[in-house]
């Protein structure tokens, strides 16, 4: 990372390109990721968006993007991306268009559509070399139609659609894996609270050709049910406790930009939200957080040691 | 003029090749795939200045023709049948986009049962969507339609996509004898698009597609859609105009065959009407006074022209090749909300369902129709909607079932 221009945390960008005053959630970890990663991508950008709580950012005739916009549906954005992107290097290939006018083309979803629905379409076009970047904040359920579980719920949580004493039963699907599986030329997982690991993510993202593709982990207050104010210290817990690997894969290699070294017990992330409150009251649920726990360790050993991988 | 022996699928692609089309995204499906093989043909063999990707759906493939468009690009596309339907979130999506683009629909049969015959009930999945529809009766008009659609769909006045739909089998992989026009009179006839506003650029950021909260907003767009397709009507027929005079080939949004003199009309659209001409001809040389009426335009609805040729008439017999569950023929609904209540409009309206899957409609039935329909003029009321079938095809299927009924007992007797 020598080459980045992200020394430190007053090496990143002071002026904000997104505008204020949308119709968010306070509190956004989506949000927050976007207006961070948006501030080094720059205003010369079309995002194609999916269904979600991002959609809710345009709203007519208001919008907080200086670059361009195009909503496409919930399964297909990447879809979206190729024909932008082809329809550019046409006009570009054409001379219809001088250089200075194309444009960077962005996919935002959340996870309901890049873990399930949106899955198809993005392999595709990972498959077809489209040059893209990809963004995806993860809130680990269907946010915008309040918070039932999705393929990117973590095992246990409590969602609208798992409010039992177990939670959730299912695991978090692997996207990380599934698209490094296509061999793009970057995937990377972030979290807004670690604004440096991100921004010499994106910058890096942004200086490569072909799909790149990065996952937001974003802290939810109202899905996973905390104080707003409390979204980046969650997030930086997310990353202290082991939860929430941040790594990067270029060319399939995978490295970990932010290894804890002294990893906190996992419940330090958990009993601040009331997802998993029922973990620990009206008594602990010790066998699972036993088992939350055991899978964060493998991980971690896993890591340690890269002959299992 | 020389001809040459074309597929309907072949014309559709000689179309496209015309029309100097920029971008083909494109997913395979039968009936459809030889336009797409020819197009992706001619583009290796350097003879197409085209971009051509293979998408993973056809959902896939509509978001990335619209997304396409909407950057400023002549944009084509092609499916059928199930593709259409898988895609149909997008087909809304995008007409509410207000993109220029042109796709071929080659009709066939919707499953359950899966078949790979044609009907309509495919396109006419899509009349709500804001799509324009050109339905086709020969090879020639499937060329010619490709070539008015890009002009039509581009129009300011308009500025939405636009279906040209063909009947599978018998017209996809049908050889006619086809005029391929002359490419510098295509150019000065469609000479090449210009997007005007319809772009993403780096100098002049764009949102598309946002939310709306509330009715009145949505009102809005879809009322801004409704009245782009009705202004549809009177572009097409100056486009019809310009097209004759260039190419000597009239279209208009609604074909009359025989209808000045005619007491019964036929109505009936796609490749059919012409064994619908051919009966009529037969019934003439009968002493009958029967014609033929072929909505060419299906969206916008041409209601003037309908109601025009239909004036003064006895009876009128809708053969339907699509069935509404529950309902009947879609085309005799269109026509019946047409005709009512206006002046002079024919007081018995027939409906016929046929064609089905792929099923022909042979003569004799067309006579048939026309005897049903002379009967109901007689006593002035309509019978209810008639499925056509016939007692041989019922013994047909009939055998099916008792093959099928035998088989499963020896298996029963075997185990």
């Amino acid at each position: 990372m020598s080459e980045t221009v992200f020394k430190r945390m007053k090496s990143l960008p002071s002026a904000h390109l997104l505008g204020a005053g949308t119709s968010l959630c306070a509190g956004c970890g989506g949000l927050e990721a976007l207006k961070e990663i948006y501030d080094i991508l720059g205003e010369k950008t079309v995002i194609v968006n999916a269904a979600g709580c991002m959609t809710l950012l345009t709203i007519y005739p208001f919008t907080p993007f200086r670059g361009s916009w195009l909503y496409t549906a919930m399964a297909s954005a990447p879809a979206g991306a190729q024909g932008i992107r082809d329809a550019l290097d046409i006009l570009l290939h054409k001379g219809r268009i001088s250089p200075e006018e194309d444009l960077k083309v962005v996919v935002l979803t959340g996870d309901g559509a890049a873990y399930g629905m949106g899955l198809s379409s993005t392999s595709g076009a990972i498959e077809r070399e489209l040059d893209f970047l990809y963004i995806c904040y993860d809130n680990e359920g269907y946010g915008n139609t309040g918070q039932q579980f999705s393929g990117a719920t973590p095992h246990g949580a409590r969602t609208s659609t798992s409010k039992g004493p177990r939670g959730f039963p299912g695991y978090k699907k692997d996207l990380f894996a599934i698209w490094s599986a296509h061999r793009p030329s970057y995937v990377a997982t972030v979290v807004g609270a670690e604004a440096l690991d991100l921004a010499r993510k994106i910058e890096k993202a942004a200086g490569l050709k072909g799909p790149r593709l990065i996952i937001a982990l974003s802290p939810c207050p109202t899905g996973w049910s905390y104080d707003p104010k409390e979204t980046v210290e969650i997030g930086k817990l997310a990353v202290k406790t082991g939860v929430w690997p941040l790594k990067e894969s270029i060319n399939g290699e995978v490295v970990h930009t932010k290894v804890p070294h002294k990893r906190l017990p996992v419940e330090a992330y958990l009993e601040r939200q009331g997802r998993f409150a029922h973990l620990f009251s009206p008594q602990r649920n010790k066998v699972l957080l036993k088992e939350i726990q055991a899978r964060v360790d493998a991980y971690w050993e896993r890591v340690s040691q890269p002959t299992l991988l | 003029m020389k001809r040459t022996l074309l597929t309907g699928n072949g014309a559709a692609a000689w179309g496209v090749r015309l029309a100097g089309v920029d971008y083909v995204p494109a997913f395979p499906i039968t009936p459809q795939t030889e336009i797409i093989e020819t197009i992706a043909n001619w583009i290796d063999l350097g003879e197409m200045d085209c971009r051509m990707v293979t998408l993973e759906s056809e959902h896939s493939m509509i978001t990335a023709a619209g997304a396409a468009a909407a950057t400023g690009v002549r944009a084509f596309t092609a499916t059928s049948s199930q593709g259409l339907l898988y895609a149909m979130e997008m087909i809304y999506t995008v007409a509410g986009w207000r993109v220029p683009f042109v796709m071929v629909n080659v009709s066939r049969g919707l499953s359950a049962p899966i078949t790979l015959e044609p009907d309509h009930n495919d396109i006419l999945v899509a009349r709500d969507s804001g799509f324009l529809q050109i339905h086709c009766a020969t090879c020639q008009e499937v060329l010619d339609s490709i070539l008015m659609a890009f002009r039509l769909a581009e129009d300011e006045q308009v500025r939405l996509p636009v279906i040209v739909n063909m009947d599978g089998f018998y017209l996809s992989f049908t050889r006619e004898p086809v005029e391929i026009p002359d490419a510098d009179a295509v150019t000065r006839f469609l000479p090449p698009f210009d997007p005007e506003n319809i772009c993403f650029r780096a100098s002049a950021p764009v949102s598309e597609a946002v939310a709306v909260l509330g009715g009145p907003p949505y009102s809005y767009f879809r009322y801004e859609t409704h009245l782009a397709s009705l202004n549809a009507v009177p572009v097409f027929a100056k486009i019809a105009e310009e097209f004759a005079q260039a190419f000597g080939r009239t279209y208009e949004a609604v074909e009359a065959y025989r209808t000045d003199d005619a007491e019964l009309v036929f109505v009936i659209m796609g490749s059919f009407a012409t064994k619908a001409k051919d009966a009529v001809d037969r019934l003439r040389e009968a002493g009958r006074s029967v014609g033929l009426l072929r909505p060419r335009l299906l969206r916008p609805f041409p209601n003037g022209d309908i109601r025009r040729i239909l004036a003064g008439k006895k009876g009128v017999a809708v053969i339907d090749q699509n069935l509404s569950m529950g309902m009947g023929g879609v085309l005799h609904s269109e026509l019946a909300s047409a005709l009512y209540g206006q002046a002079h409009a024919p007081p018995v309206l027939v409906s016929f369902i046929g064609g089905l899957g792929g099923r022909d409609i042979g003569p004799e039935e067309f006579y048939e129709m026309a005897s049903v329909t002379r009967k109901a003029v007689e006593d002035g009321k309509a019978p209810a909607p008639r499925l056509l079938y016939t007692e041989k095809e019922l013994r047909e299927v009939r055998k099916l079932q008792a093959i099928a009924q035998v088989e499963r007992e020896n298996l029963g007797q075997n185990q």
